[in-house]
């Protein structure tokens, strides 16, 4: 028997590697593309190959991560040149940036074979009488092909690996199920992303061996078997993209536990009201809003304070239902989308100690703080609420460390950090008998938690009508006892799971 | 014809000849004296700097090279046979890429001396002596009645290449070939041309049948590149003696 957590995994599967398939098949493609004519054009040029092939290396340097998040300013700044238009999320940004990091050694090798053929045999196919045409045709591209090809296998394996991080600007890949993992700590959806995303890296490179087998010795007709493989690979992959489907509604999540049980209760809402619907889940904190002002995202959770500081840049702390009204008009006025209303708790930034601490303000911190360790999230020592709770309270740490949640947590339990920035709605603040600091002097912002839809859906009666249960009926005791049975070590929850407990809990 | 390589002195200078149908001519000369550079500019793999060439009366500027090569047979000292392809493929090549029907590649083969069941072999399978029959080879395939050779047997061993002067001389007399054909070696353009182009720092500066070459009657630049191949013989003349003696 399969282990359930596993065979939920695995149903996942077949419609991320499709999409993982045609992602990185479509990337290796114009990588191709670009780089074997390019390779052409600068081998019999030793300058201009010097220059492409650093341009190609300096690429190579930038971290597939950082490359992904680059092409979101950029395709924004283009959209805006050219008036709009131009997705800055999901396939396309994946796509150029993975053919990007497939250049460098298809091109590197594409001109190291070239390069090697023997200039008398390309005198030989001058004085013959061969067009520049043939010569590339029957006389440099089966003699370069096989060196060519090494570079090929590697960029696919590359690109391969490299789709998992698409996740994070709402392109599918096998990567979600990585990302949620690593999130929700469930190791049976890491390994099956993993081994999924490794078998078929395995499998591609074992296809194209055969290709570089049948070049090597010469028998272009050994190249025809694993051709067609691919084809039907592809075609398999390609087959639901053809045919007709009804709208679907494009959930987002940010990373965390909490925003993948949400995502999951809005769908099944959604489903329930007979609506299709996606998840574009693991984005970026501020990406998430951007996405959801494009359309790419159709409806998602995001928190005041997030909106206020980091969106809107304002500085001022007000009372939380002035902060969400304010929030309300911004965001009808900045870029059409609207705010459904908020779902009736908080997720606040806050900081937590160990109970046996003894601190429980903040304002009791300013002296102690030399002498004790910080461990933030990812995003919190960057955001502007730490400066704020910083500069406030004149906060100056020992050690300042960024975690990934689960590791944060794990930090303070284990005595690394002594202080954790934790959210107010995480279920392992009771779980493990934190103290959440007060904040006398109001540094930290509210967090309401609100329900945001996109543009098009802003005055979608039938769409608004099937989300307002929500509006008010989560109490942050329930939000705490979800997020808890996904986080916690055993006996985990999936986030679908949870959500369903959290719709029963609330009677919604 | 004029030829200069950026700012060194002209590697062809002001070199004007005509040469007959059906002749062999050999192309002499030192390294650097020209000669490969002014062969290259009949088949425009150099392009002249100033004059021209004529076949049969007309420029061979006027067409596309692609299609002047077609008709030129070209052998030259790497051979530069197709590493990818069987000794067939490499003989049927020109034909191929100027869509006319296969050539007779047996006969092709007979022609230069090799079996005909190397045909289906690769070039990595055959010694420098038979890769350079089967560059002859390729060089017929087309119908070329006009042939450049550029030092066809300079990398070949000593026996090897006299069977193949041999096989060649045969070949250009029984096809009614015109031979052009570069070589440093003097002996080897006295035993196998009709005519002989003596060239030195880009200019020609003898032409002479090799009886008038062996006469010394074709200048000074002439007569010390013959008397290379003379002095070795009489070496070797005197060495014969001793060892005839009982």
């Amino acid at each position: 028997m399969i282990p359930p957590a596993y065979a939920d995994a695995l149903a996942q599967v077949p419609a991320l590697l499709a999409s993982h398939v045609l992602l990185s098949a479509a990337a290796l493609g114009a990588a191709l593309a670009i780089g074997l004519p390019l390779a052409l054009i600068v081998a019999r040029r030793p300058a201009a190959a010097r220059i492409v092939l650093g341009a190609a290396s300096l690429v190579q340097t930038i971290p597939g991560l950082a490359l992904l998040a680059l092409f979101y300013p950029l395709l924004r700044g283009l959209s805006a040149l050219i008036g709009g238009g131009v997705p800055a999320l999901g396939f396309l940004p994946s796509w150029a940036a993975l053919a990007l990091y497939a250049l460098l050694p298809i091109l590197r090798t594409a001109i190291t074979g070239l390069n090697g053929i023997d200039p008398a045999v390309i005198e030989a196919a001058d004085g013959i009488g061969m067009t520049a045409g043939q010569r590339l045709r029957l006389v440099e591209a089966p003699l370069a092909a096989p060196v060519a090809m090494a570079g090929i296998r590697t960029a696919a394996v590359w690109t391969i690996g490299a789709a998992t991080l698409s996740t994070t600007v709402g392109q599918p890949s096998l990567g979600n199920l990585i990302f949620a993992g690593l999130q929700t700590e469930a190791i049976a959806l890491v390994l099956t992303g993993c081994i999924a995303a490794a078998v078929l890296a395995l499998v591609v490179d074992g296809v194209l061996a055969m290709v570089e087998n049948g070049l090597s010795r010469g028998r272009p007709r050994r190249i025809v078997g694993p051709l067609v493989a691919v084809l039907l690979g592809l075609g398999v992959a390609g087959w639901p993209l053809l045919t007709p489907r009804a709208p679907v509604i494009t959930i987002g999540a940010k990373n965390f536990s909490e925003q993948y049980i949400l995502a999951r209760l809005i769908g099944q809402r959604l489903a329930d009201a007979g609506y299709a619907v996606r998840y574009k889940e693991g984005l970026g904190s501020t990406v998430a809003y951007r996405a959801l002002s494009t359309g790419d995202v159709d409806v998602y959770v995001d928190y005041s304070g997030t909106l206020w500081t980091t969106l809107m840049a304002r500085t001022d702390n007000p009372p939380r239902s002035a902060m969400i009204a304010a929030i309300g008009r911004w965001m009808a006025r900045d870029a059409g989308t609207a705010l459904i209303g908020p779902l009736g708790f908080e997720n606040a930034y806050a900081l937590a100690m160990r109970g046996d601490a003894g601190v429980t303000s903040i304002a009791d911190l300013s002296a102690r703080a030399p002498g004790l360790r910080l461990a933030a999230d990812l995003e919190f020592l960057d955001r502007p609420e730490w400066r704020a709770v910083r500069d406030t309270y004149r906060l100056r740490f020992a050690e300042t460390r960024a975690y990934s949640p689960t590791f944060m947590y794990r930090a303070l339990a284990s005595g690394r950090a002594d202080v954790i920035s934790a959210f107010s709605s995480d279920g392992r603040i009771a779980a493990d008998r934190l103290t959440v600091l007060a904040d006398p002097a109001h540094a930290l912002p509210g967090y309401d938690a609100l329900l945001l839809v996109s543009p098009a859906h802003a005055g979608d009666r039938r769409f608004r009508a099937a989300l307002a249960p929500l509006i008010g009926a989560i109490p942050v005791a329930a939000m705490r006892e979800a997020n808890y049975m996904v986080d916690r070590d055993t006996n985990k929850a999936t986030p679908e799971a949870a959500a369903r407990w959290l719709a029963r809990r609330t009677g919604r | 014809m004029s030829k200069r390589y950026g700012n060194a002195p002209p590697a062809v200078d002001g070199v004007s000849s005509t040469i007959a149908g059906g002749a062999f001519v050999a192309l002499v000369g030192a390294s650097g004296s020209g000669k490969s550079t002014l062969l290259k500019m009949v088949n425009r793999l150099v392009p002249p700097d100033s004059g021209r060439v004529t076949i049969d009366g007309r420029d061979v500027a006027a067409e596309p090279a692609p299609l002047l090569r077609r008709r030129i047979g070209y052998v030259f000292q790497h051979v530069g046979l197709f590493p990818h392809m069987t000794i067939a493929r490499n003989i049927a090549i020109g034909p191929r890429i100027a869509g006319g029907p296969p050539p007779d590649a047996a006969a092709l083969l007979e022609q230069v001396g090799l079996p005909t069941d190397y045909a289906a072999r690769m070039p990595a399978a055959l010694s420098g002596g038979q890769r350079q029959r089967v560059g002859v080879a390729r060089a017929l395939a087309g119908g070329a009645r006009l042939m450049l050779l550029d030092e066809p047997f300079g990398a070949l061993d000593p026996v090897t290449r006299d069977r193949l002067c041999d096989t060649y001389r045969a070949l250009h007399d029984r096809l009614g070939l015109t031979t052009l054909m570069v070589t440093h070696d003097m002996a080897e353009a006295l035993l196998m041309a009709d005519r002989i182009l003596v060239m030195a720092a880009g200019r020609l500066v003898a032409d002479a049948t090799p009886a008038e070459m062996l006469a010394d009657a074709a200048g000074p630049e002439a007569a010390a590149l013959v008397a290379v191949p003379r002095r070795q013989t009489e070496r070797l003349q005197a060495l014969a003696p001793l060892g005839d003696q009982p």
